[in-house]
């Protein structure tokens, strides 16, 4: 699925940031950058998306050498990413404008290593440290977080206020930094999936599938068509649940007591049937690498009967809900992204289709069985937080269509093979923990489009061991975002801009 | 309008834990040994190798045992040995002791009566007004979903008399999720001296009691139990709201001991008095 995708060594590092702007200037997006412990140095990949693909670009920053020309002054979408590469290699891109600590603060004893071999240092952030950005009289900076009102995932948002407007909003993940990537090292694919699956918990099954797409590619193990509808059948329903997600935390920020708790139990009865499908409510341990592990404990006929009932519920109440004048007076015109920033930063899922971007990895990249199903993309150009719900709200209606497909065809394909048989390897049947890629050895690309976008795995693979692993969230992509989409609206807008990008800090800090 | 709408579909609300509740019982635990104290071992693949979080230990008799606080419910042991493994289910699975989690059990059953009975003393004081409050020390985001969920109609906590609350001040239970993150270690102990005694902790989920598949790591500290005196262990990946409620009501000495769920079978889980959780407040 990743013909497209080419590597290459460009050499020298001081290549990278032409290599990068010559692609955005011809339309394409910077989908990834990050670095890599290598025996000549860090390595350091550019993950350039286009029409035709992703192409990977690789130079070295040779061993000894801490900095290299930053991307960031020329291409902006690459201000997290450059300091993340800072945050882990201690590496500073020269000329980047604020290389603060994002992931982890770049003191203490010992960097982390992913990749590599060397055992990391354990990290421990100073919280008292306050920066700020704006400055003028009467601004004073309000740590929002780590520890929020409500059950919130942790995140502080640094909002530099001169009493109400937001005049800049700065964030700080590292307080959830988990090292997932480093943890990958010298995993199994079959054990490694089920770290992608807790990478970013709400969206278990996009990070699962990209994960093992990449994994198949290298070993070269086509998925069975059935396996294939699986899949699939999971990722609609971890949309559904995602979206309703969104919608419940909307309609509690404006106070809709009775559509918090209409909503609420729609998303609840996604997961249950989610949980009656397959033993657990977010669809893990479904996906292995070469398919999946166990046939749906539902019958396709029971599923689309389960659909059809929530989609009626469902339909019902999101149509009161896109009819409420107040509600979506508190949406309209609030965290507007304009569609030429959003094209600038290649901003990903919900987030970049309402700022105009016509773009979604299930019908311009298909994969699992979406290739055969019909897929619509949905978008708005107004990339206001009522156009994000919107999005949304297509989605859903959607997400419908492709479940009823995929369960219809699931009814055709009911005998079909769930795993891909690796008949030469030393597979064992029903034993599909790792023994069946043993030989496996390389490096792939692959994506999926989770509710939240685009994730993105970069996945390499030595004798069957996982030696490097990159997950690229679309939470870590659009969070950034943030910063720019508080022009004239105040603190009280807060909980809808942020709901309104519906990402997850798991997924961003990793 | 969304007042009739509210109307729509009656009552959504379960009646548990004072009546049993059938998606309840359906739930999926960690994964169980099967068949008594002294099942086999031998046969292939072997047993001491199945589990990704090394969840699964053989002792020298060949007993497996399942530490339920490392386990993610993966299923590759039910799935590749079911005549050694099995689900549990059911709301339950939570224990007053890091030890207790391990099944079969090595714990005397009288140390844990004791813990039982002290936990009860010190929470029987906040009888059916209790605020809840969650913090994130690096979960993956689902348990969050989860802790949510009991404010929804369907599982409504408040018909429990338990109130989520924004001050760590005004809380009683504090319920902790996530590995253990280093950048959380100190936001999380400061949230914890904030409280007022008596103050509850519970670790919710798998990666909370024991690190989950994310330990070892630069970046965690394996579990939060390191960071706060936690009292109830609730494993899962992540744990089911019933199972999240029925932490909350063990903590407090109000869950009733329910036939059929495997973590009310101990002798810990005794009810507190005549007075039994459920819609009376």
């Amino acid at each position: 699925m990743t013909a497209a995708a080419e590597y290459e060594l460009a050499g020298s590092v001081t290549s990278l940031r032409d290599r990068v702007t010559g692609h955005i200037e011809a339309g394409g997006r910077l989908a990834d950058l990050f670095g890599t412990v290598h025996e000549a140095g860090l390595l350091i990949t550019a993950q350039l998306a286009g029409p035709d693909g992703i192409t990977t670009v690789d130079v070295i920053l040779p061993a000894g050498q801490a900095s290299y020309p930053a991307v960031t002054p020329v291409a902006g979408s690459a201000f997290w990413y450059e300091r993340e590469i800072h945050d882990m290699f201690g590496v500073v891109p020269e000329g980047h404008p604020r290389l603060e600590p994002l992931l982890r603060p770049a003191s203490g004893p010992g960097l982390p290593l992913p990749g590599g071999d060397g055992a990391p240092g354990r990290i421990d952030p100073d919280p008292r440290l306050l920066p700020s950005h704006a400055v003028g009289p009467g601004l004073f900076t309000i740590p929002h977080g780590p520890v929020r009102s409500g059950v919130t995932e942790s995140i502080e948002y640094l909002v530099e206020t001169p009493g109400e407007d937001i005049a800049h909003l700065n964030m700080r993940l590292f307080y959830k930094h988990r090292g997932i990537e480093a943890r990958y090292a010298g995993m199994r694919p079959a054990d490694a999936v089920l770290l992608a699956e807790r990478t970013e918990g709400v969206a278990s099954v996009a990070h699962a599938i990209a994960f093992c797409q990449a994994v198949e590619q290298i070993s070269g193990t086509p998925v069975p068509w059935r396996a294939a509808l699986i899949r699939t059948l999971h990722a609609e329903l971890e949309r559904l649940a995602c979206h309703l997600d969104v919608v419940v935390r909307l309609a509690d920020g404006a106070g809709l007591a009775v559509a918090t708790a209409r909503f609420g139990w729609h998303k609840e009865q996604v997961l249950r049937l989610t949980g009656q499908i397959c033993g657990s409510r977010f669809g893990r341990g479904v996906v292995t690498p070469g398919g999946v592990t166990a046939a749906p404990q539902l019958d396709p006929a029971g599923i689309l009967a389960a659909l059809r009932q929530l989609e009626r519920q469902l339909s019902a109440d999101l149509k009161l809900l896109m009819g409420t004048a107040s509600f979506l007076d508190r949406l309209r015109r609030t965290g507007p992204f304009p569609p030429a920033r959003a094209a600038e930063h290649g901003a990903l899922g919900p987030v970049g289709r309402a700022s105009g971007i016509v773009d979604d990895a299930r019908q311009s990249r298909p994969y699992a069985a979406y290739g055969s199903l019909r897929t619509t993309v949905s978008s708005r150009d107004e990339g206001d937080a009522l156009a994000r719900l919107e999005v949304r709200v297509d989605e859903i209606a959607g997400a419908f269509h492709l479940l009823r497909q995929a369960a219809d065809e699931l009814s055709e394909a009911d005998s079909g093979p769930l795993h891909a048989d690796r008949t030469g390897a030393d597979f064992t049947g029903a034993d599909f923990t790792g023994a069946d890629f043993t030989g496996a050895d390389g490096r792939a690309v692959s994506w999926a489009e989770a509710p939240q976008g685009e994730v993105l795995y970069d996945v390499r693979i030595e004798s069957g061991r996982i030696t490097r692993c990159r997950s690229r969230s679309a939470s870590f992509h659009n969070l950034v975002l943030m910063h720019e989409v508080f022009a004239g609206d105040i603190l009280t807008d807060f909980p809808f801009i942020e709901a309104s990008f519906g990402l997850s800090v798991a997924g961003a800090a990793r | 309008m969304w007042v009739l709408r509210g109307l729509r579909d009656g009552v959504l609300t379960t009646k548990w834990p004072a009546r049993p509740d059938e998606y309840a019982a359906s739930t999926r635990g960690p994964a169980t040994v099967l068949g008594g104290p002294d099942v086999l071992t031998s046969g292939q693949p072997a047993v001491a190798g199945l589990c990704p979080a090394g969840a699964i230990s053989v002792d020298q008799r060949g007993q497996a045992r399942v530490d339920q606080g490392r386990c993610i419910l993966c299923g590759r042991c039910v799935q590749l040995r079911p005549d050694v493994f099995g689900w549990s289910s059911g709301p339950g699975g939570a224990t007053l002791t890091r030890a207790g989690l391990v099944v079969p059990p090595e714990e005397n059953p009288q140390s844990l009566a004791a813990v039982a009975a002290a936990l009860r003393a010190r929470t029987r004081a906040l009888r059916r007004s209790v605020h809840l409050r969650h913090v994130d020390a690096g979960s993956d985001g689902s348990e969050e979903w989860e802790i949510l969920a009991l404010l929804n109609p369907v599982y409504d906590i408040h018909r429990l008399g338990m109130f989520f609350t924004a001050s760590p001040r005004h809380a009683d239970v504090l319920l902790v999720t996530g590995a253990g993150a280093h950048g959380m270690a100190g936001p999380l102990r400061e949230t914890y001296e904030a409280m007022p005694d008596p103050k509850v902790v519970v670790a919710v989920g798998s990666d909370a009691v024991g690190g989950g598949l994310i330990s070892p790591s630069y970046a965690t500290s394996g579990g939060v139990g390191d960071l706060v005196p936690v009292e109830v262990w609730l494993p899962g990946s992540p744990p089911s709201p019933f199972a999240i409620m029925s932490a909350l009501l063990l903590a407090l000495g109000r869950l009733p001991a329910a036939p059929g769920s495997q973590a009310a079978a101990g002798p810990s889980q005794a009810p507190a008095g005549k007075r039994t959780a459920g819609g009376r407040r």
